[in-house]
């Protein structure tokens, strides 16, 4: 046995009091605490099984969905409680009207089943797929125990990353939803132990390896993301999600992109780009919109700014492939989201 | 037996299990239920080659509930290593320190449950001394040799090497197809309990007669002493036909705790112990005169297998005899690797060799300018080119017609590359499937009883192939009853033996028994009708009275009732056991079969005929434009067969193996680590089948043929030839999509690009 505990609290309160009660390692960030937070349990129950994650305390928080279950959209933008369920928010009029790029990610991930059960939050948090980092026989994995170095840097690295990795890792973060918040410039909301909020902007979130993979996020232990706040923008409406995957569902993107466009008087005036399936983390392609801004958008355009996107690419000896992927992937969605009646 | 005048279709029957299945009632082998089973849990290597120094096992027997831990220390000289299915020697597990392959069994732990059995394998730790594997093709320290000539053969006819230097038209190419895992949804799983000195096996098998047989050997016991028993399995694919080690160390387990084990293996370790597709490399060489006539085809095929194995599939059996050709050469060699030893997958060898030479008759096409049904026209066959002998029957081309015509193929468009609708890349492919018509050795009781129904007894499997549907159609309608009249026994050791549910020849060896024991039972009544007075058939031929009706019936409108005709056989019911032995086995091939061997007849290996079953496939892809992703819109197979036991199961299979075949192209490939040769993707999660957003509309067409040779109830195996073209039809698809030729599968995004 692995034994745990199983707390089940019913306010938010009560879960920061759980949650304190487990020491945590200091400056090892989240991911290596004692005390799990439990949502929709579709990664970390997977992960526990398999071995790679053995939390002593598990805190469900499936009840606090009541306090932080809810879907707002206002002038100022877009609100999402870290509980909402991704099957929610696919099929929120407001977010399929005003931010389709957001309801394409959820919509394009896992299966309807998973999507069921799985939290905004949660989602957000999801580990990477790398197998050797998914299987404790493999010895060599920075990510799950540091310094003992990197099995995929010379082997079956074909799903890695190629955007943001270090020498020590090239593990790449697999979601969606994610990259359409890093885009869109999103915040999101956290509550330490002691109940102090702090709102950070989503790119910050999640970390880059560098020389600390087992360091993903900037969560500190015991503190909990309570919601997303999606900026409204010119943008948000002409945007749109491409994935590419090795099958037609049920699939992590090979390479992804979510775009936002604001064109005016056939002119870029503002575009946003995140990448996914291709970095360490949810990524925001920022010279690439910037090599937009004021131009026409149009093949040779964006050619130019999917180049500059990848410019910092690093392949290994499975993933040359995926840089240009990548270039085309944003090719196809800054092309697609021109078209669009926005 | 039947003379021919059996229809092409049978009666389209909903599997008369299918309920059982969907409700729960089916008993796959861990579901039997045995007295207070101990759990058995693997430990396996987490290195692919070296030797076990020792063990350090307190943290591990200090779990709660822990019984036993097996190593090679304490149990090694307990079993011998199994004999596989082909290939002659193959890796150990726990009979010594040695390390053989990722993944092998190295200890088992028993427990009082799952849960503590898992827990105390996660602490057994081995200590090893490790030394450099090597994992696969161009790795080193790999050994090649060529493959001698024993389970398969090589072909030689004409001067191949000659004609193909002078040949007009040639095509030289090279082609691989990746390592490969069944992944049946049932994991593997064995039970073994032990009562005074007989122990019962309840494992999952596609031929419980050679579980017991070899396992007999293994544990130095009689086979009489076993019994095993199968009664479902769910999905198979090859992975449950011989026997693997894990067996054996159950049953060792539990002879020493004195209590039934019980072992639910998990999915990744059914990755590793148990057999896999190994990857395979080939060079093709066809060489053609301007109108398309083949003059030469040299096919060289290269086999991954572990260290001690000869396993190899040489496929060059299948592909010597598609096409007309004067000069043919063969050859097959194997690699050595330190990998657990391949074994059968569906369609073992026609999968991976007929890929390279349905893309390199494409490729010829292509450089002809012709199109690639009238290249197969132009050298098709009545007759086995690398023997002379007939065909039984080959309808290959009707195949192609009908299949075309209902496809549209006349729409392609031959220019590659040129038809787009929107921004996708639009393709067709087609090629020739083709399947050993193969048939072993089999026996089968029947009993028929006095209220007219009657039991059906044979030690068959059902492995989702509808065995029991088929042996109950067949005893029905030889019988004259309905089919709900007839109940089915199989996967018991207790019954008479059956042969190896594989090489698709399990419709046919079991459904020719159980045709046979209903013809003893026939003729019994019959032959007590023409003696009895009081019977309308009193004094005549046995031979001319038929059953049908649930009477029996003779000539000019004779009629007498079942249960009448029954009754005159004596009190109860009327029981026959018979034994159907094909043509050209030898007479001692049943005794072999209930000793555990194989004994098959093969299509390719008979004396008087080729006997192949035809099939012809095509595929529509889209590739997008940009993002190169590869999508299936559309499948058609159109698959010749002289009979259809059961045309509503017969579709499922023909139409499963064709999805399959769309993943074989496209999704399925088990990664390697090239350093550590370890799987690394070795789980269902990263091992990526299609899910049904990728199979859109599959199309089957059965073409009845005519075949008085095959056997006597002109069945053709169907179980795997819905595989066998896909792989090309796709990749040949994508060419003419694309203009881009795969010549390594699967075909990714990143080979297009």
């Amino acid at each position: 046995m692995r034994p745990f505990t199983y707390e089940r609290p019913d306010a938010t309160r009560e879960a920061l009091k759980a949650a304190a009660a487990h020491a945590a390692p200091p400056g090892e960030g989240r991911i290596r605490a004692p005390a799990h937070y439990l949502a929709g349990g579709t990664n970390l129950l997977d992960l526990m099984k398999i071995g790679v994650a053995h939390p002593s305390a598990l805190i469900n928080i499936g009840p606090l969905h009541t306090e932080h279950g809810r879907i707002e959209a206002s002038v100022e933008g877009l609100a999402l409680g870290a509980l909402v369920r991704m099957a929610e928010a696919q099929e929120h009029p407001a977010i399929l009207r005003d931010y389709p790029v957001i309801a394409q990610t959820l919509q394009l991930a896992a299966n309807q089943q998973l999507r069921n059960m799985a939290s905004l939050a949660g989602n957000v948090l999801q580990r990477t797929r790398c197998n050797y980092f998914r299987d404790p026989s493999w010895r060599a994995c920075n990510k799950r125990e540091p310094g003992t170095g990197c099995a995929a840097l010379e082997g079956n690295n074909r799903h890695l990353a190629v955007l943001g990795v270090s020498d020590h890792c090239i593990a790449h973060y697999p979601g969606d939803f994610a990259n359409a918040l890093a885009a869109l410039g999103a915040d999101v909301s956290i509550l330490a132990l002691d109940g102090t909020a702090r709102r950070i902007p989503f790119e910050e979130l999640h970390r880059l390896p560098g020389d600390t993979p087992h360091v993903e996020t900037a969560l500190q232990p015991g503190e909990l993301i309570t919601g997303f706040h999606v900026p409204a923008g010119p943008w948000t409406r002409r945007s749109l999600y491409v994935k590419v995957r090795d099958r037609e569902s049920f699939a992590f993107a090979t390479a992804s992109a979510a775009v936002a466009l604001h064109i005016e008087a056939g002119e870029v005036r503002e575009a946003r780009i995140g990448l996914g399936g291709l970095a360490a983390k949810p990524w925001r392609a920022r010279e690439a919109e910037a090599a937009l801004r004021g131009r026409r958008l149009d093949e040779h355009t964006a050619q130019e700014a999917a180049e500059v996107a990848f410019c910092g690419a690093v392949t290994h000896s499975e993933n040359g492939f995926k840089p240009e992927l990548g270039r085309r992937t944003l090719v196809r969605a800054l092309l697609q989201a021109a078209e669009m009646e926005a | 037996m039947p003379d021919g005048t059996t229809p092409h279709f049978g009666p389209a029957t909903i599997r008369i299990d299918g309920r059982a299945k969907v409700t729960g009632a089916a008993r796959y082998a861990s579901d039997e239920t045995v007295e207070n089973p101990a759990w058995a849990f693997l430990v396996t290597s987490s290195i692919a080659r070296g030797r076990i120094l020792g063990f350090r096992l307190d943290e591990a027997r200090a779990v709660q509930g822990v019984l036993d831990i097996l190593t090679h220390e304490n149990v090694g000289g307990e079993a011998e290593k199994p004999k596989p299915m082909a290939g002659g020697d193959t890796t150990e597990t726990m009979e010594s320190d040695r390390i053989w392959h990722d993944g092998q069994i190295i200890a088992v732990v028993v427990a009082e449950s799952f849960e503590a059995a898992r827990e105390a394998a996660h602490k057994v730790r081995p200590d090893y001394e490790e030394e450099a594997p090597s994992a696969s093709f161009g790795s080193a320290g790999v050994v090649e040799e060529v493959r001698k000539a024993g389970e398969h053969k090589d072909y030689r006819v004409g001067h191949a090497e000659r004609a193909f230097r002078d040949a007009e038209f040639r095509v030289d190419q090279r082609y691989g197809t990746p390592t490969q895992h069944h992944n049946p949804i049932e994991l593997f799983t064995t039970t073994c309990e032990w009562r005074d000195g007989k122990l019962t096996v309840y494992e999952p098998s596609q031929f419980v007669y050679g579980l017991r047989g070899n396992l007999a050997k293994q544990l130095r016991i009689a086979p009489e002493s076993i019994r095993v028993v199968s009664r479902y399995v769910g999905g198979a694919f090859g992975s449950k036909g011989g026997i693997t080690a894990r067996t054996a160390w159950i049953a060792v387990a539990a002879r020493r705790v004195r209590r039934p084990v019980k072992l639910v293996s998990t999915r990744d370790q059914g990755f590793t112990i148990v057999t896999y597709r190994a990857e395979t490399r080939h060079h093709i060489q066809l060489g053609a005169d301007r109108n398309g006539k083949l003059t030469a085809f040299r096919h060289e095929g290269w086999e991954v297998t572990s260290r001690p194995s000869q396993y190899n599939v040489s496929g060059t059996e299948t592909t010597a005899r598609i096409y007309a050709c004067p000069n043919i050469l063969t050859k097959v060699n194997i690699v050595h690797a330190d990998r657990n030893t391949p074994g059968f997958m569906r369609a073992p060898p026609e999968g991976p060799y007929m890929y390279p030479l349905e893309c390199a008759m494409d490729e010829l096409a292509f450089a002809l300018r012709m199109d690639p049904i009238e290249l197969r026209r132009i050298n098709d066959t009545q007759t086995d080119p690398a023997t002379g002998l007939p065909f039984s029957s080959r309808s290959l081309m009707e195949c192609f017609d009908k299949g075309a015509a209902r496809f549209n193929w006349s729409a392609r468009n031959p220019v590659p590359g040129a038809t787009r609708q929107g921004d996708w890349l639009v393709g067709y492919g087609c090629a020739t499937a083709a399947y050993a018509a193969n048939i072993g050795a089999s026996s089968a009781r029947v009993t028929l009883t006095p209220d007219g129904r009657a039991r059906v007894q044979i030690a068959a499997h059902e492995i989702g192939n509808g065995a029991y549907t088929v042996l109950a159609i067949t005893a029905a309608e030889q019988l004259g009853l309905d089919v709900a009249d007839v109940a089915v026994e199989l996967g018991d050791t207790n019954l008479p033996a059956a042969g190896l549910a594989a090489g698709s020849n399990h419709t046919a060896a079991i459904s020719h028994a159980v045709a046979k024991a209903c013809d003893g039972i026939r003729e019994r009544l019959a032959r007590a009708a023409i003696l009895a007075n009081d019977s309308p058939f009193a004094g005549g031929d046995p031979a001319a009275i038929t059953l049908s009706g649930r009477a029996l019936n003779g000539p000019g409108g004779a009629q007498e009732s079942l249960a009448r005709a029954l009754a005159r056989t004596g009190e109860g019911p009327l029981e026959v056991t018979a034994e159907n032995i094909p043509k050209g086995l030898p007479p001692d091939a049943m005794e072999k079969v209930r000793q555990g061997q194989m004994a098959m007849s093969r299509g390719h290996s008979r004396d008087d005929v080729t006997a192949y079953a035809f099939g012809a496939q095509f595929v529509e892809v889209r590739v997008h434009a940009r993002t190169r992703e590869v999508r299936v819109p559309r499948a058609l197979g159109a698959f010749a067969s002289p009979r259809i036991v059961n045309p509503m199961a017969a579709h499922s299979q023909y139409m499963g193996g064709m999805i399959w075949g769309i993943g074989a192209a496209l999704h399925e490939k088990t990664e390697i680590d090239p350093v550590a040769a370890r799987y690394t993707n070795d789980n269902i999660a990263e091992y990526l089948i299609p899910v049904n957003a990728d199979v859109r509309s599959v199309e089957v067409l059965m073409v009845p043929e005519k075949d008085e040779t095959v056997n006597p109830l002109g069945i053709k195996g169907i179980g795997e030839i819905g595989i066998v073209g896909m792989n090309a039809a796709v990749a040949n698809a994508v060419f003419n999509a694309t203009g881009r030729r795969v010549r390594d599968l699967p075909i990714r995004i990143e080979d297009l690009l």
